[in-house]
């Protein structure tokens, strides 16, 4: 095969590109490859799609399996954003999300591919944004508030103890008031 | 235009300076994938939505200015022309996939070229920020403040567990990637890097050549990034980036001394050797003048070659690809006419320097 760019060169290098839901190959030579931007520094876009949808298809297979089965607890047969539009399967062709509802509509079905693609993590440790965050951070606070109180309680160290479980209840009560100025 | 005048505005300011660990460490990246909660993300919004995307931008932050970086500019990709679109992508200032979609894409780049944020790329919001040498925790510091500084007039698109929500489920969670390029010469020569890579991949990390996986690294640039964005902290993820850096930092200055002091002669002819085909080739193809660029920034390094800065690696891997050789020479050219232009461009940037030295 001759590369579709320079047609002199063999094409040594065969790419699909994934855009807009569109599937293009690229066939080119190592030289186009650089030279046309095939190859960007961020390769990415190539390699990841490619990969996930390769775990993707594998993760399909018990999902489709699962849709014969008439279980009170499963997803409706064709899961679909009504948002985007997006479909599971479609999803898991492209590796793409349509749009942030999606990840509500495909909720827990994502927990095996985050945790492949994410070495076991399906939940997220990071920053949270500053003006939506205020009731996040507490919630989070209180949370690792509590995790020390079982840790001082199974430790016998009950005059610590007293004082987190103080800390936690002034948390919550933050809490409360800020959700009343919500209602407001 | 002078060749000097035109490298003077070729190259972001950011670029010419050096920063720490700067013999080996060219630049610290870190980008950050953000969406409005409200639109559908690119791949499957309608041109209206993208349409009011830029809009939203050009009126909010087009001319304005966030702490030490001046005056943004907003770039329609579409009012491009495609010369002037390569350079920026070879300025690394946007993606090839943002050039791709050019009718709704666009960047925001601040004036010294060090923060870009670019606009409808597969995320409504694409951070970017540069610093020169090892300086990754500068640099979260200040992506960090950037975003809250967007973000006080944007809902970004985010959920309590999974964090940031982003296109690709590779991108979930902190929305963030931290990067790092090196110049790696002396653990190529010695072939320590083969060894390493799958090492430092076990870690959650990624390395790869500079223009992409399955090529090989052109002039030894290889490029460090976390692969892992959900389940931990920005924080976390910089600090395990920054401790494999340090230890391949670390592991490529004690190759350079042993090769030096093991075959020293051998090294410098092959650095005077790259030196002469540079000052001297009437044609030459990226892929040799990479390696050559490479062998003589190591020269440098080392202090066989003096009167060089050493940014110039940086600087002439920039400018001799072929969008920036296409704009030099104000027109397009074939590939041989491109080889033909590099040399000589390559050429009169090293008389340049003996000239002023
Ligand atoms: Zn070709
Ligand atoms: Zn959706």
């Amino acid at each position: 095969m001759e590369c579709q760019e320079c047609h002199q060169r063999p094409a040594t290098l065969h790419f699909t590109q994934v855009i807009n839901g569109h599937k293009k190959e690229v066939h080119v030579c190592e030289k186009c490859a650089y030279e046309q931007g095939y190859m960007p520094q961020n390769s990415e876009s190539f390699s990841l799609p490619n990969l996930l949808s390769g775990l993707f298809n594998f993760d399909s297979y018990p999902v489709s399996q699962s849709q014969d089965q008439t279980s009170s607890y499963e997803a409706p047969p064709k899961l679909q954003c009504e948002k985007c539009g997006l479909t599971y399967d479609e999803f898991t062709r492209i590796g793409k999300f349509g749009c942030a509802k999606c990840y509500k509509t495909f909720g827990e079905k994502l927990n095996p591919i985050f945790r492949r693609v994410h070495s076991g993590n399906s939940v997220h440790d990071g920053k949270v944004p500053k003006r939506m965050g205020g009731d996040i951070h507490v919630r989070k606070q209180i949370e690792e508030q509590r995790q020390k109180l079982n840790h001082l309680i199974r430790s016998e160290e009950f005059e610590e103890a007293a004082k987190v479980r103080d800390q936690i209840r002034m948390l919550e009560k933050q809490m409360k008031s800020e959700q009343g100025d919500g209602d407001q | 235009m002078s060749l000097q005048q035109f490298i003077n505005e070729a190259i972001s300011p950011w670029m010419q300076e050096n920063g720490p660990d700067s013999d080996i460490v060219l630049s610290s990246r870190i980008r950050l994938a953000r969406n409005f909660e409200q639109v559908p993300f690119p791949i499957l919004a309608n041109q209206e939505d993208l349409d009011h995307i830029l809009d939203f931008f050009q009126q909010e932050y087009g001319q304005q200015s966030f702490g030490n970086y001046h005056q943004f500019e907003l770039v329609r990709m579409n009012e491009l022309p495609s010369i002037q679109k390569r350079v920026l992508v070879e300025k690394h200032l946007v993606s090839p996939h943002l050039v791709e979609h050019s009718n709704h894409g666009a960047a925001l780049i601040s004036k010294n070229e060090q923060v870009s944020v670019m606009v409808n790329e597969e995320d409504h919001i694409r951070i970017q920020l540069y610093f020169p040498g090892f300086q990754l925790e500068k640099a979260l510091k200040q992506a960090s403040e950037f975003d809250d500084w967007l973000e006080e007039k944007i809902n970004y698109a985010f959920d309590e567990d999974r964090g940031y929500l982003t296109s690709c489920p590779t991108n979930v969670g902190t929305g963030m990637r931290a990067s790092v390029m090196m110049h790696l010469p002396a653990l190529v020569m010695t072939q320590q890097i083969n060894r390493m890579i799958p090492a430092i991949n076990q870690l959650g990390l990624v390395v790869r050549g500079i223009y992409g996986e399955g090529s090989e690294a052109l002039g030894n640039i290889f490029q460090i990034s976390n692969q892992i964005t959900l389940g931990k902290s920005e924080t976390d993820i910089v600090e395990d980036l920054k401790s494999v850096v340090q230890q391949l930092i670390e592991q490529e200055r004690n190759a350079r001394k042993r090769i030096m002091d093991q075959s020293g002669v051998q090294l410098e002819d092959k650095i005077f050797r790259s030196y002469g085909i540079l000052s001297n080739s009437r044609i030459i193809e990226s892929k040799e003048a990479s390696k050559c660029l490479s062998d003589v920034r190591l020269g440098i390094d080392l202090g066989y070659i003096q009167r060089i800065p050493k940014t110039i690696l940086n600087e002439l891997m920039i400018l001799t690809q072929p969008g920036f050789l296409q704009q030099y020479a104000q027109k397009n050219l074939s590939p041989e006419e491109r080889d033909v232009l590099r040399a000589s461009l390559i050429r009169e940037r090293l008389k340049l320097e003996n000239k002023y030295s």
